[in-house]
Protein backbone atom coordinates (compact mmCIF):
# COMPACT_ATOMS: atom_id res chain seq x y z
CA UNK A 1 0.00 0.00 0.00
CA UNK A 2 1.25 3.49 -0.14
CA UNK A 3 1.79 5.57 3.31
CA UNK A 4 3.39 8.91 4.08
CA UNK A 5 6.47 8.03 6.13
CA UNK A 6 8.90 9.73 7.63
CA UNK A 7 12.40 9.64 6.11
CA UNK A 8 14.88 12.06 7.83
CA UNK A 9 14.89 15.29 9.85
CA UNK A 10 12.04 17.51 8.00
CA UNK A 11 11.63 14.99 5.26
CA UNK A 12 8.59 12.55 4.59
CA UNK A 13 7.93 11.08 1.31
CA UNK A 14 4.90 8.38 0.58
CA UNK A 15 6.16 5.44 -0.15
CA UNK A 16 5.41 1.69 -1.34
CA UNK A 17 5.27 -0.49 2.06
CA UNK A 18 3.31 -3.43 3.56
CA UNK A 19 -0.50 -3.63 4.17
CA UNK A 20 -0.79 -3.72 8.09
CA UNK A 21 -1.87 -7.65 9.15
CA UNK A 22 -4.52 -8.72 12.17
CA UNK A 23 -1.65 -9.47 15.32
CA UNK A 24 -4.61 -9.62 17.84
CA UNK A 25 -7.53 -10.81 18.38
CA UNK A 26 -9.05 -7.12 18.93
CA UNK A 27 -7.91 -5.89 15.78
CA UNK A 28 -9.34 -4.15 13.17
CA UNK A 29 -7.95 -3.54 9.73
CA UNK A 30 -9.47 0.38 8.43
CA UNK A 31 -9.04 1.34 4.94
CA UNK A 32 -8.75 5.16 5.30
CA UNK A 33 -10.69 7.59 3.40
CA UNK A 34 -9.38 10.61 5.40
CA UNK A 35 -6.91 11.57 7.46
CA UNK A 36 -5.34 15.35 9.05
CA UNK A 37 -2.36 16.57 9.74
CA UNK A 38 -1.80 17.96 13.91
CA UNK A 39 0.32 19.88 15.59
CA UNK A 40 1.30 17.76 17.40
CA UNK A 41 3.27 15.82 14.43
CA UNK A 42 5.33 18.67 14.04
CA UNK A 43 8.12 17.90 16.74
CA UNK A 44 8.34 14.67 14.98
CA UNK A 45 8.72 15.71 11.74
CA UNK A 46 11.19 18.05 12.48
CA UNK A 47 13.54 14.73 14.16
CA UNK A 48 12.34 16.07 18.11
CA UNK A 49 11.21 12.75 18.96
CA UNK A 50 13.60 9.92 19.81
CA UNK A 51 12.75 6.95 18.37
CA UNK A 52 11.65 7.66 15.39
CA UNK A 53 12.56 5.87 12.11
CA UNK A 54 13.16 6.08 8.85
CA UNK A 55 10.02 4.38 7.16
CA UNK A 56 8.11 5.23 10.08
CA UNK A 57 4.06 5.92 9.06
CA UNK A 58 2.70 9.15 10.47
CA UNK A 59 -0.68 10.30 11.58
CA UNK A 60 -2.55 9.93 14.28
CA UNK A 61 -5.96 11.43 13.27
CA UNK A 62 -8.03 9.49 10.76
CA UNK A 63 -11.27 7.49 9.91
CA UNK A 64 -12.38 5.15 7.13
CA UNK A 65 -14.30 1.85 6.28
CA UNK A 66 -13.82 -1.39 8.40
CA UNK A 67 -12.39 -4.37 5.79
CA UNK A 68 -11.00 -6.54 8.13
CA UNK A 69 -11.86 -7.73 11.58
CA UNK A 70 -10.51 -10.23 14.31
CA UNK A 71 -12.01 -12.98 16.26
CA UNK A 72 -12.20 -10.73 18.98
CA UNK A 73 -13.98 -7.95 17.51
CA UNK A 74 -17.81 -7.85 18.80
CA UNK A 75 -18.77 -3.60 18.13
CA UNK A 76 -17.90 -3.84 14.53
CA UNK A 77 -17.95 -5.51 11.12
CA UNK A 78 -16.74 -4.97 7.90
CA UNK A 79 -18.05 -2.13 5.64
CA UNK A 80 -18.83 0.32 9.03
CA UNK A 81 -17.68 3.68 8.77
CA UNK A 82 -15.89 4.72 11.70
CA UNK A 83 -13.77 7.39 13.15
CA UNK A 84 -10.41 5.84 15.15
CA UNK A 85 -9.79 7.85 18.23
CA UNK A 86 -5.52 8.47 18.09
CA UNK A 87 -4.93 7.03 20.73
CA UNK A 88 -4.85 3.42 21.56
CA UNK A 89 -6.51 2.02 24.83
CA UNK A 90 -7.49 -1.15 26.28
CA UNK A 91 -10.89 -0.74 28.03
CA UNK A 92 -10.23 -3.40 30.31
CA UNK A 93 -7.99 -1.72 32.71
CA UNK A 94 -8.77 0.38 36.11
CA UNK A 95 -7.60 3.63 33.93
CA UNK A 96 -9.90 2.80 31.37
CA UNK A 97 -12.73 1.81 33.06
CA UNK A 98 -12.59 4.95 35.65
CA UNK A 99 -12.97 7.15 32.56
CA UNK A 100 -9.65 8.15 31.80
CA UNK A 101 -8.11 5.65 28.56
CA UNK A 102 -5.08 8.20 27.92
CA UNK A 103 -3.78 6.70 31.51
CA UNK A 104 -4.57 3.34 29.83
CA UNK A 105 -2.18 0.57 31.02
CA UNK A 106 -2.10 -1.25 28.47
CA UNK A 107 -2.04 0.19 25.43
CA UNK A 108 1.63 0.54 24.73
CA UNK A 109 3.29 -3.16 23.75
CA UNK A 110 7.02 -1.21 24.27
CA UNK A 111 6.33 0.39 27.80
CA UNK A 112 9.58 0.48 28.94
CA UNK A 113 10.83 3.65 27.22
CA UNK A 114 8.00 5.69 28.27
CA UNK A 115 8.15 4.46 32.01
CA UNK A 116 12.05 5.59 31.62
CA UNK A 117 11.02 8.95 30.44
CA UNK A 118 7.95 10.09 32.11
CA UNK A 119 7.79 7.61 35.15
CA UNK A 120 5.33 5.38 33.95
CA UNK A 121 4.32 3.80 30.86
CA UNK A 122 1.90 6.12 28.72
CA UNK A 123 -0.24 4.37 26.30
CA UNK A 124 0.25 3.82 22.45
CA UNK A 125 -1.06 5.99 19.53
CA UNK A 126 -0.98 5.84 15.79
CA UNK A 127 1.78 7.14 13.95
CA UNK A 128 4.54 8.06 16.68
CA UNK A 129 7.48 6.20 17.27
CA UNK A 130 8.14 2.77 19.70
CA UNK A 131 7.93 5.01 23.32
CA UNK A 132 3.98 6.11 22.34
CA UNK A 133 3.52 2.61 20.86
CA UNK A 134 5.30 2.29 17.68
CA UNK A 135 1.60 1.81 15.60
CA UNK A 136 1.64 2.73 12.05
CA UNK A 137 0.01 6.03 11.31
CA UNK A 138 -3.43 6.58 9.26
CA UNK A 139 -1.62 8.80 6.73
CA UNK A 140 -1.68 5.14 4.35
CA UNK A 141 -4.46 3.27 2.48
CA UNK A 142 -5.08 1.23 5.40
CA UNK A 143 -4.31 0.92 8.99
CA UNK A 144 -4.47 -1.77 11.66
CA UNK A 145 -6.34 -0.39 14.80
CA UNK A 146 -5.79 -2.53 17.98
CA UNK A 147 -8.76 -2.79 20.63
CA UNK A 148 -10.83 -1.57 17.68
CA UNK A 149 -13.80 -2.04 19.92
CA UNK A 150 -12.73 0.36 22.34
CA UNK A 151 -11.12 2.88 19.85
CA UNK A 152 -13.37 2.85 16.34
CA UNK A 153 -16.49 4.58 16.19
CA UNK A 154 -19.19 4.07 13.94
CA UNK A 155 -20.15 7.90 12.46
CA UNK A 156 -24.11 8.55 12.42
CA UNK A 157 -25.32 8.89 9.13
CA UNK A 158 -26.10 12.40 9.33
CA UNK A 159 -22.44 13.02 9.69
CA UNK A 160 -19.99 13.83 6.91
CA UNK A 161 -16.30 12.24 6.77
CA UNK A 162 -15.28 15.85 6.39
CA UNK A 163 -17.07 16.79 10.01
CA UNK A 164 -16.38 13.02 11.71
CA UNK A 165 -12.43 13.40 11.38
CA UNK A 166 -12.39 16.00 13.42
CA UNK A 167 -13.41 13.38 16.18
CA UNK A 168 -10.58 11.54 16.17
CA UNK A 169 -8.26 14.33 18.43
CA UNK A 170 -8.68 17.70 18.27
CA UNK A 171 -12.42 18.04 19.28
CA UNK A 172 -11.85 15.31 22.42
CA UNK A 173 -8.85 16.67 23.30
CA UNK A 174 -10.64 20.55 23.08
CA UNK A 175 -13.50 18.94 25.31
CA UNK A 176 -11.42 17.56 27.85
CA UNK A 177 -9.44 20.79 28.24
CA UNK A 178 -12.86 22.63 29.19
CA UNK A 179 -13.77 19.85 30.91
CA UNK A 180 -10.76 19.99 33.14
CA UNK A 181 -10.16 23.10 33.33
CA UNK A 182 -13.13 23.12 35.40
CA UNK A 183 -15.16 26.01 33.14
CA UNK A 184 -18.89 26.26 33.85
CA UNK A 185 -21.49 28.51 33.59
CA UNK A 186 -19.81 32.23 34.01
CA UNK A 187 -16.10 30.91 33.60
CA UNK A 188 -14.04 33.34 31.79
CA UNK A 189 -11.61 31.39 29.36
CA UNK A 190 -8.41 32.29 27.58
CA UNK A 191 -6.98 29.86 24.67
CA UNK A 192 -3.34 30.61 23.88
CA UNK A 193 -3.46 29.64 19.85
CA UNK A 194 -6.60 29.70 17.51
CA UNK A 195 -5.64 26.19 15.71
CA UNK A 196 -8.29 23.38 15.17
CA UNK A 197 -7.22 22.48 18.78
CA UNK A 198 -7.35 25.55 20.30
CA UNK A 199 -10.72 26.48 18.27
CA UNK A 200 -12.26 23.50 19.53
CA UNK A 201 -11.60 24.16 23.22
CA UNK A 202 -12.94 27.66 22.82
CA UNK A 203 -16.09 25.88 21.14
CA UNK A 204 -16.39 23.19 23.99
CA UNK A 205 -15.75 25.93 26.79
CA UNK A 206 -18.94 27.83 25.10
CA UNK A 207 -21.22 25.01 25.20
CA UNK A 208 -20.04 24.16 28.63
CA UNK A 209 -21.45 27.86 29.80
CA UNK A 210 -18.87 30.27 29.54
CA UNK A 211 -19.61 33.62 29.78
CA UNK A 212 -16.40 34.97 27.55
CA UNK A 213 -14.07 33.05 25.85
CA UNK A 214 -10.87 35.08 24.66
CA UNK A 215 -8.99 33.39 22.13
CA UNK A 216 -4.86 34.73 21.39
CA UNK A 217 -3.06 33.97 17.76
CA UNK A 218 -1.14 35.90 15.85
CA UNK A 219 -2.72 35.03 12.73
CA UNK A 220 -5.37 37.15 10.97
CA UNK A 221 -7.23 33.99 9.13
CA UNK A 222 -7.18 31.89 12.27
CA UNK A 223 -8.45 35.18 14.56
CA UNK A 224 -11.10 35.56 12.23
CA UNK A 225 -12.27 31.92 11.85
CA UNK A 226 -12.25 31.71 15.82
CA UNK A 227 -14.50 34.50 15.72
CA UNK A 228 -16.85 33.04 12.78
CA UNK A 229 -17.05 29.49 14.45
CA UNK A 230 -16.80 30.05 17.70
CA UNK A 231 -18.34 32.57 20.27
CA UNK A 232 -15.01 33.62 21.10
CA UNK A 233 -13.62 37.19 20.95
CA UNK A 234 -9.79 37.74 19.93
CA UNK A 235 -6.38 39.11 20.27
CA UNK A 236 -3.57 39.51 18.10
CA UNK A 237 -0.46 39.28 20.18
CA UNK A 238 1.45 41.48 17.19
CA UNK A 239 -1.00 44.46 18.29
CA UNK A 240 -1.44 43.91 21.90
CA UNK A 241 -0.17 43.43 25.11
CA UNK A 242 -1.86 40.17 26.01
CA UNK A 243 -1.04 39.94 29.75
CA UNK A 244 -2.55 43.53 29.95
CA UNK A 245 -5.53 43.40 27.87
CA UNK A 246 -6.14 40.04 29.53
CA UNK A 247 -6.32 41.69 32.61
CA UNK A 248 -8.50 44.57 31.48
CA UNK A 249 -11.31 42.16 29.75
CA UNK A 250 -11.41 40.82 33.43
CA UNK A 251 -11.96 43.11 35.56
CA UNK A 252 -8.79 42.53 36.89
CA UNK A 253 -9.03 39.20 37.98
CA UNK A 254 -7.33 37.29 35.28
CA UNK A 255 -9.31 34.03 33.35
CA UNK A 256 -10.59 31.37 35.54
CA UNK A 257 -9.00 28.96 33.15
CA UNK A 258 -6.44 29.15 30.33
CA UNK A 259 -5.79 26.86 28.12
CA UNK A 260 -2.19 26.69 26.45
CA UNK A 261 -3.37 25.12 23.26
CA UNK A 262 0.13 26.46 20.99
CA UNK A 263 2.58 23.41 21.51
CA UNK A 264 6.04 22.91 20.44
CA UNK A 265 5.44 24.50 16.99
CA UNK A 266 8.41 23.24 14.80
CA UNK A 267 11.39 25.92 15.50
CA UNK A 268 13.11 24.59 12.16
CA UNK A 269 16.62 23.70 14.22
CA UNK A 270 17.08 20.08 14.03
CA UNK A 271 18.84 18.87 17.32
CA UNK A 272 21.37 15.66 18.26
CA UNK A 273 19.12 13.13 19.98
CA UNK A 274 20.20 13.30 23.46
CA UNK A 275 18.80 16.96 23.19
CA UNK A 276 15.46 15.67 21.90
CA UNK A 277 14.97 14.23 25.09
CA UNK A 278 17.35 16.16 27.47
CA UNK A 279 19.33 19.29 27.53
CA UNK A 280 17.34 21.20 25.11
CA UNK A 281 13.95 21.66 27.11
CA UNK A 282 11.82 23.37 25.82
CA UNK A 283 10.68 27.08 27.03
CA UNK A 284 6.81 27.71 26.08
CA UNK A 285 6.34 31.43 26.18
CA UNK A 286 2.21 30.46 26.10
CA UNK A 287 2.83 28.34 29.54
CA UNK A 288 4.60 30.82 30.98
CA UNK A 289 1.96 33.55 30.23
CA UNK A 290 -1.00 31.46 30.70
CA UNK A 291 0.60 30.69 34.45
CA UNK A 292 1.24 34.41 34.86
CA UNK A 293 -1.91 36.04 33.84
CA UNK A 294 -4.13 33.13 35.43
CA UNK A 295 -6.57 34.26 38.26
CA UNK A 296 -5.76 33.20 41.51
CA UNK A 297 -7.03 30.00 42.11
CA UNK A 298 -7.36 29.35 38.57
CA UNK A 299 -6.43 26.25 36.48
CA UNK A 300 -4.15 26.38 34.01
CA UNK A 301 -4.37 23.31 31.58
CA UNK A 302 -1.52 22.65 28.72
CA UNK A 303 -2.89 20.75 25.54
CA UNK A 304 0.69 21.18 23.65
CA UNK A 305 2.49 18.42 23.07
CA UNK A 306 5.61 18.70 25.27
CA UNK A 307 7.80 15.64 24.78
CA UNK A 308 10.93 15.98 28.02
CA UNK A 309 11.50 18.95 29.75
CA UNK A 310 10.54 22.81 29.80
CA UNK A 311 12.58 25.23 31.21
CA UNK A 312 11.89 28.53 32.99
CA UNK A 313 8.34 27.25 34.10
CA UNK A 314 7.04 29.75 37.20
CA UNK A 315 6.62 27.37 39.70
CA UNK A 316 6.86 30.24 41.88
CA UNK A 317 3.33 31.84 40.76
CA UNK A 318 1.83 28.47 40.84
CA UNK A 319 2.13 28.21 44.51
CA UNK A 320 1.98 32.02 45.09
CA UNK A 321 -2.18 31.90 43.27
CA UNK A 322 -2.66 28.54 44.28
CA UNK A 323 -2.85 27.42 40.75
CA UNK A 324 -3.99 24.16 39.38
CA UNK A 325 -2.16 23.17 36.17
CA UNK A 326 -3.75 20.01 34.28
CA UNK A 327 -2.08 18.22 31.83
CA UNK A 328 -4.16 16.73 28.29
CA UNK A 329 -3.63 14.41 25.88
CA UNK A 330 -7.57 13.29 25.08
CA UNK A 331 -9.64 10.75 26.88
CA UNK A 332 -11.16 9.34 23.38
CA UNK A 333 -13.22 6.76 24.24
CA UNK A 334 -15.29 9.05 27.08
CA UNK A 335 -15.55 11.39 24.68
CA UNK A 336 -15.70 10.78 20.76
CA UNK A 337 -19.59 9.28 21.48
CA UNK A 338 -21.35 12.15 22.71
CA UNK A 339 -19.35 14.41 20.03
CA UNK A 340 -20.47 12.51 17.80
CA UNK A 341 -23.81 12.78 18.41
CA UNK A 342 -23.66 16.67 19.18
CA UNK A 343 -22.02 16.81 15.60
CA UNK A 344 -25.16 14.51 14.23
CA UNK A 345 -27.31 17.52 15.70
CA UNK A 346 -25.37 19.82 14.50
CA UNK A 347 -24.32 21.82 17.40
CA UNK A 348 -20.51 20.87 16.86
CA UNK A 349 -18.92 21.48 13.23
CA UNK A 350 -15.84 21.21 12.59
CA UNK A 351 -15.29 20.76 8.64
CA UNK A 352 -14.26 24.70 8.08
CA UNK A 353 -11.25 23.69 9.84
CA UNK A 354 -9.90 21.07 7.09
CA UNK A 355 -8.81 24.43 5.19
CA UNK A 356 -6.80 21.96 2.24
CA UNK A 357 -7.84 18.94 0.56
CA UNK A 358 -4.84 16.72 -0.61
CA UNK A 359 -4.44 13.26 -2.31
CA UNK A 360 -2.01 11.43 -0.13
CA UNK A 361 0.56 12.07 -2.45
CA UNK A 362 0.88 16.02 -1.65
CA UNK A 363 1.97 14.85 1.76
CA UNK A 364 4.74 16.46 2.08
CA UNK A 365 3.30 19.89 0.60
CA UNK A 366 0.52 19.79 2.63
CA UNK A 367 2.57 18.93 6.03
CA UNK A 368 4.95 21.95 4.94
CA UNK A 369 2.00 24.33 4.03
CA UNK A 370 0.63 23.17 7.48
CA UNK A 371 3.98 24.22 9.10
CA UNK A 372 4.59 27.20 7.99
CA UNK A 373 1.06 28.01 8.32
CA UNK A 374 0.93 29.19 4.68
CA UNK A 375 -2.27 30.07 2.09
CA UNK A 376 -4.33 30.18 5.40
CA UNK A 377 -3.76 26.45 6.30
CA UNK A 378 -5.29 25.39 9.63
CA UNK A 379 -5.42 21.55 8.59
CA UNK A 380 -4.43 19.56 6.14
CA UNK A 381 -6.73 16.64 5.19
CA UNK A 382 -5.28 13.80 2.92
CA UNK A 383 -7.23 11.13 0.51
CA UNK A 384 -5.94 8.32 -0.50
CA UNK A 385 -8.99 8.38 -2.97
CA UNK A 386 -7.99 11.25 -5.05
CA UNK A 387 -5.88 10.96 -7.63
CA UNK A 388 -3.16 12.33 -7.37
CA UNK A 389 -2.41 15.89 -9.72
CA UNK A 390 -0.73 15.93 -12.71
CA UNK B 1 23.03 -0.99 5.15
CA UNK B 2 22.02 2.47 5.76
CA UNK B 3 18.86 1.63 7.29
CA UNK B 4 20.06 -1.03 9.91
CA UNK B 5 23.17 1.69 10.68
CA UNK B 6 20.43 4.60 11.13
CA UNK B 7 18.57 2.04 13.32
CA UNK B 8 21.37 1.42 15.46
CA UNK B 9 22.57 4.74 15.83
CA UNK B 10 18.75 6.19 16.84
CA UNK B 11 18.27 2.96 19.53
CA UNK B 12 22.19 4.26 21.14
CA UNK B 13 21.50 7.47 21.19
CA UNK B 14 17.95 7.76 22.39
CA UNK B 15 19.35 5.23 25.25
CA UNK B 16 21.87 7.63 26.07
CA UNK B 17 19.46 10.56 26.09
CA UNK B 18 17.44 7.76 28.38
CA UNK B 19 20.26 6.91 30.77
CA UNK B 20 20.54 11.48 31.10
CA UNK B 21 17.04 11.87 32.06
CA UNK B 22 17.18 8.84 34.60
CA UNK B 23 20.12 10.90 36.42
CA UNK B 24 17.96 14.05 36.09
CA UNK B 25 15.04 12.66 37.88
CA UNK B 26 16.65 10.13 40.04
CA UNK B 27 20.38 10.87 40.75
CA UNK B 28 20.74 7.58 39.78
CA UNK B 29 23.16 5.86 36.86
CA UNK B 30 21.40 3.14 35.41
CA UNK B 31 17.65 2.09 35.48
CA UNK B 32 18.81 -1.35 36.93
CA UNK B 33 17.80 -2.28 40.64
CA UNK B 34 19.69 -4.40 42.87
CA UNK B 35 19.13 -8.35 42.20
CA UNK B 36 15.76 -9.16 44.53
CA UNK B 37 14.52 -6.32 44.26
CA UNK B 38 10.61 -6.60 44.37
CA UNK B 39 8.67 -5.75 40.99
CA UNK B 40 4.98 -4.86 41.24
CA UNK B 41 1.90 -3.93 39.14
CA UNK B 42 -1.91 -3.55 39.67
CA UNK B 43 -4.23 -5.90 38.21
CA UNK B 44 -7.59 -4.52 38.13
CA UNK B 45 -9.37 -8.08 39.34
CA UNK B 46 -9.92 -9.31 42.12
CA UNK B 47 -6.65 -12.26 43.57
CA UNK B 48 -9.23 -14.98 42.31
CA UNK B 49 -8.76 -14.13 38.79
CA UNK B 50 -5.17 -12.62 39.21
CA UNK B 51 -3.98 -16.38 40.23
CA UNK B 52 -7.12 -18.86 39.10
CA UNK B 53 -6.49 -22.12 41.27
CA UNK B 54 -3.71 -20.36 43.08
CA UNK B 55 -1.62 -20.87 39.75
CA UNK B 56 0.84 -18.24 38.18
CA UNK B 57 -0.29 -16.29 35.08
CA UNK B 58 1.38 -16.40 32.09
CA UNK B 59 4.39 -15.50 31.45
CA UNK B 60 5.52 -15.54 35.17
CA UNK B 61 4.99 -19.98 34.83
CA UNK B 62 7.72 -19.79 32.81
CA UNK B 63 10.01 -18.02 34.91
CA UNK B 64 9.46 -20.63 37.65
CA UNK B 65 11.73 -21.75 39.74
CA UNK B 66 13.62 -18.70 39.79
CA UNK B 67 11.26 -16.13 40.91
CA UNK B 68 8.87 -15.79 43.86
CA UNK B 69 5.10 -14.40 43.08
CA UNK B 70 3.05 -13.06 46.02
CA UNK B 71 -0.06 -11.23 45.68
CA UNK B 72 -2.23 -8.66 47.89
CA UNK B 73 -5.37 -6.72 47.60
CA UNK B 74 -5.12 -3.53 46.21
CA UNK B 75 -6.51 -0.01 48.36
CA UNK B 76 -9.53 1.69 47.09
CA UNK B 77 -11.49 -1.10 44.88
CA UNK B 78 -8.40 -1.05 42.40
CA UNK B 79 -7.93 -4.89 42.64
CA UNK B 80 -4.96 -6.92 42.97
CA UNK B 81 -0.93 -6.43 43.51
CA UNK B 82 0.84 -8.80 42.26
CA UNK B 83 4.39 -8.65 42.78
CA UNK B 84 7.21 -10.92 41.68
CA UNK B 85 11.33 -11.49 42.07
CA UNK B 86 14.21 -13.38 40.97
CA UNK B 87 14.78 -15.77 44.35
CA UNK B 88 18.40 -14.69 45.95
CA UNK B 89 20.26 -16.39 44.13
CA UNK B 90 18.41 -18.31 41.42
CA UNK B 91 19.14 -17.30 37.79
CA UNK B 92 16.47 -16.91 35.04
CA UNK B 93 16.10 -20.04 32.78
CA UNK B 94 17.27 -20.33 29.30
CA UNK B 95 16.24 -17.63 26.72
CA UNK B 96 15.03 -14.91 29.60
CA UNK B 97 18.48 -15.30 31.02
CA UNK B 98 19.81 -14.23 27.98
CA UNK B 99 17.47 -11.68 27.20
CA UNK B 100 18.06 -10.09 30.98
CA UNK B 101 21.42 -9.38 30.60
CA UNK B 102 22.65 -7.12 33.45
CA UNK B 103 18.91 -6.18 34.34
CA UNK B 104 17.27 -9.52 35.13
CA UNK B 105 14.41 -6.87 36.89
CA UNK B 106 13.24 -5.94 33.67
CA UNK B 107 12.52 -9.37 32.53
CA UNK B 108 10.62 -9.79 35.79
CA UNK B 109 9.15 -6.63 34.66
CA UNK B 110 8.00 -6.91 31.63
CA UNK B 111 6.54 -10.59 32.54
CA UNK B 112 4.53 -8.75 35.20
CA UNK B 113 3.31 -6.46 32.56
CA UNK B 114 2.20 -8.84 30.17
CA UNK B 115 0.63 -10.99 32.85
CA UNK B 116 -1.51 -7.79 33.58
CA UNK B 117 -2.39 -7.44 30.09
CA UNK B 118 -3.22 -11.10 29.76
CA UNK B 119 -5.92 -11.22 32.89
CA UNK B 120 -7.55 -7.50 32.15
CA UNK B 121 -7.57 -7.68 28.34
CA UNK B 122 -7.02 -11.67 27.39
CA UNK B 123 -4.10 -10.73 25.02
CA UNK B 124 -0.72 -9.24 24.88
CA UNK B 125 -0.60 -6.58 22.63
CA UNK B 126 1.81 -6.92 19.91
CA UNK B 127 3.65 -4.24 17.74
CA UNK B 128 2.86 -3.63 14.24
CA UNK B 129 5.58 -5.85 12.49
CA UNK B 130 9.16 -3.62 12.66
CA UNK B 131 10.48 -2.80 10.04
CA UNK B 132 13.17 -5.42 10.19
CA UNK B 133 10.95 -8.39 10.05
CA UNK B 134 9.12 -7.02 6.99
CA UNK B 135 11.59 -7.12 4.39
CA UNK B 136 11.46 -4.92 1.22
CA UNK B 137 7.88 -3.83 0.68
CA UNK B 138 6.17 -5.80 -2.43
ZN1 LIG C 1 -3.80 15.44 16.81
ZN1 LIG D 1 -6.90 0.36 29.45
Amino acid sequence: MRALCWTDTGQIAVRQVPDPELRNGHDAIVRVRQSATCGGDLPLLAGRAPYLADGDVLGHEFLGEVVTVGPQVRRHRVGDRVVVSSTVACGSCWQCRSGAPWCCDNGNPAPEASELAYGHPVPGAFGRPTATGGFAGGHAEYVRVPYADVGAYRIPDQVSDDRALFAADAAPAGWLAAELGGVRTGSVVAVWGAGAVGQLTARAAGMLGADRVIVIDPRDDRLRMARRHTDAETIDPRHADVPAELRERTGGRGPDVCVEAVGPAWDGRPRSLADRFTDAAERPPAVRESVHVCRKGGTVVVLGEYAGYVDTFPLGAVGAKGLRVRGVRQHGARHVPTLLERMARDELRTEHLATHRLPLEEGARGYALFRDRRDGCVRAVFSPDLPPAG
Amino acid sequence: MRRSTRLADTTAGALAGLASIRRLTTGRRTGARPPGSWEVVTVDRPPGEVLPGGRWPEPLRRLAPAIQVEIRQAPGGRGTELAARIRPGATLPGLAAHLAGDDPGRVVRTALWQAKQLTETGEVLRADRSRTDRGPAG
